[in-house]
C-alpha cells in the first residue's frame, strides 16, 4: 500500500506569491495513497530537508512528491534526503509548481488549482515507481587531445602532469599552431615563440604524452571512459627512428616552389621539409601532393640518395591506429579570413593588402623578410601602413555578425611593433570600436595611441584601389562629423575574421559534438558549462570554440584538463539509471523482443546492440535488442518506435507515463 | 526561344546609336528581336524619387505588355531601365498585394515572370557562341571597360561573377580583339541624371572617371549604358575643364566594338554621332588572322 | 501628384521611414562605410550616416534639418553605399521616401529646387506621351527652372546628329498614362 508524502515549497515567495500554498498541501493530503502533507517555506534548505527525513521516518513514508522548482535544480538535492531516511532515492519526484506554474502564470484560483494538477500527477507517478540504482561503468585513464596548438599542449600537459596517459594528435608535422607563426604577443609583446618552444619540447619529451603528428582523427566510437578512436598516421615517407634531422633532404630538394603555409604564403617551402627551425618533433615529411617522386612517377629521389642515415621511405602507406581513451580534449583551433574575402578591397589581387597572420609572418625574425616589415610587392619598406580593425566580422552582409574579440588588439600590436621597426612610419588603424577588456589591454592601446604615434580614425574603409604604386584607402572619419577621408598607402593589413577550420563540421562530426552555424563547437552551457560539450566525456579548448586570445585559451585548456582529471579520479563511472532496457525473462521466451532492431535504426547514441541468445548447446536462438547503460541517454525514442513494447525506460516507464496522464484527467474534486 | 527588346527612351532619342549598333549585331548573327508593343517608359530616377507606386507601375505595364505578346524573356540595354523593370519585378514577384494593386491600376493583369536580360547576359548566351563566325577584326587597342552603377548593383538583380572587378565587358573585348585594361574606377558612379541640373558634378564624377582610364594607357571607353556614355561623351568639355590635361578618349558601346570586330562599318554602328570623335580608334581596326 | 498615404500624425520620421521602407534604422552601427564611399560625399551637406545618426537620435530639429538638406536629392541612386554596408541598410530607399516626405512638408532646400523640377518635368513629359521625349524634357525644364541657356549650345549638334527628335514619340492611347497616374495620385 503506497504512503506517499507532499511536499510543498513556498520557494521563499516565487511560488507563494503567486499560489495558494497552504491550499494545494492541504487538498493533496486528501489524494488516495497520500499519508501525509505540509508547505514549508524553502523546502530545499537545511530545515527543511530535515523536515522530510524526519516525515519520512515518522510516517514510514513508502515514497515523496516535492512540489517545488524544477527537477533540473533540486532534484538531486531531494534524492539524497530520501536516501538518508532510508528510502531508495528513485521513490523521490519533483512537481514544477514553479517554472510551470507559479513562474509563467498571474495569481489566481487557476492557478492554484494547477499547481494541485501537477501535484496529483506526480502522486499518480510514484505510485508505480520502482527502486533504480545507479550504474556504475568502467573508465580508461587515458586522454585523447585533439589539436598541437597552445590549447591542446595546456591541456595535455596538465593531465599528463596529474599522472595519466595522454594522446596527443596534430594533423600538421608540428605542434605549436598559429601561436607559433606569431612575432610578439600582447600585451607584454613577449617573443611568442620564446614563451611556446619550452611548452613544446615539454610535451615531445613528457614520459606521460604520446604525440603523434601528421595524423588525423579518422572515427570515434563509444562513450565517457570508454572511447574507441581510430587515428589515421598518415605516411611520412620518412623513417623517424633513423632520421636525425640534419636537413641535408630539404635543402636538396629540387622542388622549392611550394606556398609555405608557415609563412602564410609568403614565401616557398620545399616538398620535403619540416614547417619551421623549431618544429616539435624537428623532422621533415614529405608533401605527396607537390613531391616529384609521387607525382612524376619515380623521378627525382634526390633526398633518398642523400639521406646520411636512410631514412626515407617512398613506399610506406597510412595506417590506422586504434586506441582505448576515456575522455577527449577538442583543441582544434582556427582559421583567418583572407584578402580575396574582400570585394571592395580588390579581390584579392593586390600582393600589399596582406591579413594579421601574415605580417605576423613579416615582423617575425624567422619569417620571410628577418622580422623587417617590408612590401610583398617590391620588397620596399613601407612609409604608411594602414590597418583595417573589424575587416570582416560585425558584418551582417558578409555572413560574420560576430565580433572576431582578439583583433583591436593585435592591430595595436601591429601598428606598434611597425613603428617600433619603421620610427619615421606612419601608422593609421581605421576601426569601429576598441574591445580592449582584458588584463592590462586598455593601457597597451592607450601605449599605441599616445606613445608610438599611431594614428587612429573612427571609421570603415568603403574601397581600396591602386594607384601609382600607392594603395588609396576610401575611408571616413565618423568622429569629424564624418569627414570622407583617403589615405595613400604603401601597405594594407587587414585584420580579418577569425572563422572555424574549414574541416571543423566533419572533426564534429566524427566526434558526434555540436556545432553552431558558423562551425564553432557549442559548449553544453554559455554560462556555466564553457568547456564540457553535450557529448558526455568531450570536452572543448581554444578557439575551437569561440574566438580567444592565448590567456583565454591557455585558461580554458586547463579547465578541461581538469574536468578530465575529474573524471579520472574515480574508480568507475557513475550514471544516472534513466535508462531504457528490453525485458528479459527466463527460457523458454527470453524476451518479447522480436529482433527487428528499429530501436537501434532510431537510436541517437548508437546505445542499442544486439544480443545472441543463445541454448545450452551454444545454439543461436534468437537475437535481441540490448541497451548499452553506459551509452544510453534516457531519450526513450526507442520506447516510442517498439512495436511491442518490449523496451522501456526506467524512472520514466510506460506505465510510469500513463499513471501521469490519468492522474492528470481524474480530478477526485 | 523568342527574345523580346525594351529600347527605353534613351535608346531611341540621345542613346541612337546604342540601339543602331544592337540591331546591327544581332542582324549579322542572325538573331531577331522583338519590340514590346506599345511600352512605355520605365520612369528612371524621376519615379522613385517621388513616387514609390509610380515606380512600380510604370514598368509594370511594360512587363503585362510583355507577357500579353508571349514574351518570356527581355533584353533591356538600358542600364537605367534594367534597373527600374528588375526591381520592379521582384516587387511585384515578392509582394501579393502590390501586384494586385497594380494589375488594379494598370487594369491588366501582370504577373512579372519574364525572365530580364541584362545586355551582358544577352551578349553572352546569344552572341559568344556564335562569335567566330563572325569575328574577323582586331580591335588592337587599350580599352577600358566601364561598367557603372546600375549594371553592377544591387548584386542580386545584376548577377554579376565579381560584383566589385567585373569581367563580363572585358571577356567581349578580349573577343573583339583589344586589350582591357585593369582600372580601378570600373563601377564608379559618372553622376547619373544629375546631367542637367547639376552639370557641374557630373562634369567632377566623369572626369575621375576618365582621369583613371587614360592615366592607365587606355585608348577608348567601352560602355553598356547610355546615361554613361552621355555623361562620359557629351559632357566632355566640362570633363576637361575639371582635369589637369584635358583627353579626346572615344567612347563607345559596347555593341559598336563589338560591331566593329564583325567588319560592320562605322556609319552602321553610328559611331559617327559622338561628340567625341571615334575616329583613332577605328583606324586601330584591322584584320584578324585567320 | 506623390501619392498622401502617409499621414505625419504623431510619427516620428524615424517611425515613418520604418513603416513605409520595411527598415530597422536601429541596426546602423554608424561605421560610415556609406559615407566613405559615396560618390558625391564631397558636395553634400548632411552625410548619409550623419542623417542615419540623425534619424536615430531624434533630437528637436534634426527632422527638419534632414528633410531640408541637399544631400536628400544629390543621392544618386547608385547603391554604392547598400551593397557595401555591412548591415544591409537600405539607404537607396530612404533616401527615396526622404525625398517624397521632403516635398509633402514643403520643405525642398532652395539649392535643390533645380533637380525637383527636373524630376517633375521628366514626370510631365511621361504623363503627356507615355515615353520621354528631349526636346519636350529640355523646353519642359527650362521654363521651369528659368534656365535659358543651358545646355543651348549642344542643341544644333544633337539635331544634326539624329539624337534629339522633333516628332515626340508617343504611346498609342496617351490617356491610358494619363488615367494612370491619375489613379496613382489619387
Amino acid at each position: 500500500m503506497a504512503r506517499i508524502g507532499v511536499f510543498i515549497c513556498h520557494c521563499g515567495e516565487n511560488i507563494s506569491a503567486t499560489i495558494d500554498v497552504e491550499k494545494v498541501a492541504k487538498l493533496a493530503g486528501k489524494l488516495s495513497g497520500v499519508a501525509y502533507s505540509v508547505d514549508y517555506k524553502y523546502m530545499c534548505s537545511d530545515p527543511g530537508q530535515t523536515l522530510i527525513v524526519d516525515a519520512i521516518k515518522e510516517h514510514k513514508l513508502t515514497g515523496i512528491v516535492v512540489g517545488a522548482c524544477s527537477p533540473r535544480m533540486h532534484e538531486g538535492t531531494f534524492r539524497k534526503a530520501a536516501e538518508k531516511a532510508g528510502i531508495n532515492p528513485y521513490f523521490c519526484e519533483m512537481a514544477n509548481i514553479r517554472e510551470h506554474c507559479s513562474w509563467v502564470h498571474p495569481k489566481s484560483d487557476e492557478t492554484t488549482r494547477k499547481a494541485l494538477d501537477i501535484v496529483r500527477t506526480m502522486v499518480e507517478k510514484v505510485k508505480n515507481n520502482t527502486a533504480l540504482f545507479p550504474i556504475k561503468v568502467p573508465i580508461t585513464k587515458t586522454a585523447l587531445v585533439i589539436g598541437g596548438g597552445i590549447a591542446g599542449i595546456q591541456a595535455a600537459l596538465d593531465i599528463a602532469n596529474s599522472g595519466h596517459q595522454v594522446i596527443m594528435v596534430e594533423k600538421t608535422p608540428s605542434i605549436g599552431g598559429h601561436m607559433s607563426q606569431l612575432s610578439e604577443t600582447f600585451p607584454t609583446l613577449d617573443c611568442s615563440q620564446c614563451i611556446l618552444t619550452p611548452r613544446m619540447v615539454e610535451v615531445a619529451q613528457h614520459p606521460n604524452i604520446t604525440l603523434h603528428t601528421f595524423a588525423t582523427v579518422e572515427s570515434v566510437t563509444g562513450f565517457i571512459g570508454n572511447f574507441e578512436v581510430d587515428i589515421r598516421l598518415k605516411a611520412k615517407s620518412v623513417d623517424f627512428e633513423k632520421c636525425t634531422g640534419c636537413g641535408s633532404c630539404w635543402q636538396k630538394c629540387p622542388s622549392k616552389k611550394i606556398p609555405d603555409e608557415f609563412n602564410a604564403g609568403m614565401s616557398f617551402r620545399t616538398a620535403i621539409y619540416t614547417p619551421f627551425p623549431q618544429a616539435v618533433p624537428n623532422k621533415p615529411v614529405i608533401d605527396r601532393a607537390n613531391c616529384t617522386w609521387f607525382t612524376k612517377g619515380g623521378k627525382c629521389g634526390v633526398c633518398a640518395k642523400i639521406c646520411p642515415t636512410g631514412a626515407i621511405d617512398y613506399n610506406t602507406e597510412d595506417t590506422i591506429l586504434s586506441v582505448k581513451v576515456g575522455s577527449i580534449v577538442t583543441a582544434t583551433g582556427f582559421d583567418i579570413k583572407h584578402s580575396d574575402f574582400f570585394p571592395e578591397y580588390g579581390y584579392g589581387k593586390h600582393p600589399d593588402i596582406i591579413d594579421g597572420l601574415q605580417f605576423e609572418r613579416l615582423a617575425s625574425a624567422s619569417g620571410p623578410t628577418g622580422g623587417e616589415i617590408r612590401r610583398p610587392s617590391d620588397g620596399k619598406e613601407p612609409e604608411t601602413v594602414v590597418f583595417l580593425a573589424c575587416a570582416g566580422s560585425r558584418d551582417k552582409a558578409k555572413g560574420i555578425e560576430y565580433c572576431s574579440k582578439i583583433c583591436c588588439m593585435y592591430t595595436a600590436k601591429h601598428a606598434m611593433l611597425y613603428k617600433h621597426k619603421n620610427h619615421h612610419g606612419k601608422a593609421h588603424v581605421f576601426y569601429m570600436d576598441i574591445r580592449s577588456a582584458g588584463k592590462s589591454y586598455d593601457e597597451f592601446v592607450r601605449r599605441a595611441i599616445e606613445e608610438d604615434d599611431v594614428n587612429y580614425i573612427r571609421g570603415r574603409v568603403s574601397k581600396i584601389y591602386e594607384k601609382n604604386g600607392k594603395l588609396m584607402v576610401v575611408g571616413v572619419d565618423t568622429l569629424l562629423g564624418a569627414k570622407p577621408v583617403t589615405i595613400e598607402a604603401d601597405m594594407v593589413v587587414l585584420a580579418t575574421a577569425v572563422v572555424a577550420n574549414e574541416d571543423a563540421e566533419s572533426v564534429a562530426q566524427k566526434l558526434h559534438i555540436s556545432y553552431d552555424k558558423h562551425k564553432f563547437f557549442a559548449e553544453a552551457h554559455p554560462k556555466l558549462k564553457p568547456v564540457e560539450t553535450n557529448t558526455a566525456g568531450i570536452t572543448l579548448a581554444g578557439a575551437c570554440q569561440s574566438a580567444k586570445d592565448i590567456p583565454e585559451t591557455v585558461a580554458q585548456a586547463s579547465a578541461a584538463a581538469a574536468k578530465t582529471i575529474i573524471l579520472f579520479s574515480g574508480s568507475e563511472l557513475t550514471r544516472e539509471p534513466v535508462v531504457a532496457t528490453v525485458n528479459r525473462s527466463a527460457a523458454p521466451v527470453f524476451t518479447t523482443c522480436t529482433g527487428c532492431f528499429l530501436c537501434q535504426e532510431v537510436c541517437p547514441y548508437q546505445a542499442i546492440e544486439r544480443e545472441e541468445i543463445r541454448d545450452r548447446a551454444g545454439n543461436l536462438l534468437m537475437n535481441a535488442a540490448k541497451v548499452n547503460a553506459g551509452l544510453c541517454q534516457g531519450c526513450g525514442t526507442c520506447v516510442a518506435m517498439c512495436r511491442n513494447k518490449s523496451i522501456d525506460l526506467q524512472g520514466f516507464s510506460n506505465q510510469q507515463m500513463l499513471s501521469e496522464v490519468m492522474g492528470l484527467l481524474n480530478e477526485p474534486f | 526561344m523568342r527574345i523580346g527588346y525594351y529600347p527605353g527612351c534613351s535608346l531611341q532619342g540621345s542613346g541612337k546609336e546604342y540601339s543602331e549598333s544592337l540591331f546591327a549585331v544581332a542582324e549579322k548573327c542572325g538573331i531577331v528581336l522583338e519590340e514590346i508593343n506599345d511600352w512605355n517608359c520605365c520612369g528612371a530616377s524621376a519615379a522613385h524619387s517621388l513616387n514609390h507606386d509610380l515606380s512600380v507601375a510604370l514598368p509594370a505595364r511594360t512587363l503585362a505588355l510583355a507577357e500579353k505578346q508571349g514574351l518570356e524573356q527581355i533584353l533591356v540595354p538600358c542600364a537605367a531601365c534594367f534597373g527600374r523593370l528588375a526591381t520592379a519585378q521582384q516587387e511585384l514577384v515578392s509582394s501579393e498585394p502590390m501586384r494586385a494593386k497594380m494589375s488594379d491600376y494598370l487594369e491588366m493583369p501582370v504577373k512579372g515572370t519574364a525572365r530580364i536580360l541584362t545586355v551582358f547576359e544577352f551578349l553572352q548566351e546569344h552572341i559568344f557562341p556564335v562569335a567566330d563566325q563572325y569575328i574577323v577584326n582586331k580591335l588592337n587597342h587599350k580599352t577600358a571597360c566601364y561598367y557603372g552603377c546600375l549594371l553592377s548593383r544591387p548584386k542580386d538583380l545584376t548577377r554579376l561573377e565579381f560584383p566589385e572587378d567585373p569581367m563580363e565587358m572585358d571577356a567581349v573585348m578580349e573577343m573583339a580583339g583589344a586589350t582591357p585594361i585593369d582600372w580601378a574606377f570600373k563601377t564608379e558612379c559618372c553622376g547619373a541624371g544629375l546631367s542637367v541640373s547639376r552639370t557641374d558634378i557630373v562634369a567632377k564624377l566623369s572626369a575621375k572617371i576618365v582621369e583613371d582610364a587614360v592615366s592607365r594607357g587606355a585608348e577608348s571607353i567601352v560602355v553598356a549604358c547610355p546615361m554613361c556614355q552621355m555623361n562620359l561623351d557629351l559632357r566632355r568639355k566640362e570633363i576637361n575643364k575639371q582635369m589637369d590635361k584635358g583627353s579626346d578618349i572615344p567612347v563607345m558601346f559596347i555593341t559598336q566594338a563589338l560591331g566593329l570586330s564583325m567588319g560592320l562599318s562605322a556609319d552602321k554602328l553610328g559611331l559617327n554621332r559622338h561628340f567625341v570623335s571615334t575616329g583613332k580608334v577605328v583606324s586601330c581596326v584591322g584584320r584578324k588572322e585567320v | 501628384m506623390e501619392n498622401t498615404e502617409l499621414h505625419t500624425g504623431d510619427k516620428s520620421l524615424k517611425q515613418l521611414v520604418e513603416k513605409s521602407v520595411g527598415v530597422e534604422i536601429q541596426t546602423c552601427y554608424q561605421c560610415g562605410k556609406c559615407t566613405a564611399g559615396c560618390p558625391l560625399n564631397e558636395e553634400m551637406d548632411l552625410m548619409p550616416n550623419q542623417i542615419l545618426r540623425m534619424l536615430q537620435a531624434e533630437y528637436p530639429g534634426y527632422e527638419n534639418e534632414i528633410l531640408t538638406s541637399t544631400s536628400i536629392w544629390l543621392c544618386l541612386a547608385c547603391d554604392t553605399c547598400y551593397s557595401r554596408c555591412p548591415q544591409e541598410v537600405k539607404l537607396p530607399h530612404i533616401m527615396d521616401f526622404l525625398r517624397q516626405e521632403s516635398v509633402r512638408q514643403k520643405l525642398v532646400n532652395p539649392k535643390a529646387k533645380n533637380i525637383l523640377r527636373f524630376h517633375r518635368a521628366f514626370l510631365d513629359e511621361v504623363e503627356r506621351n507615355g515615353k520621354l521625349n528631349e526636346l519636350g524634357l529640355t523646353i519642359d525644364y527650362k521654363l521651369r527652372s528659368m534656365d535659358l541657356f543651358q545646355d543651348l549650345q549642344n542643341a544644333p549638334s544633337m539635331l544634326l546628329k539624329g539624337k534629339l527628335g522633333l516628332i515626340p514619340h508617343r504611346v498609342q492611347n496617351p490617356d491610358e498614362i494619363k488615367k494612370l497616374f491619375k489613379k496613382i495620385n489619387g
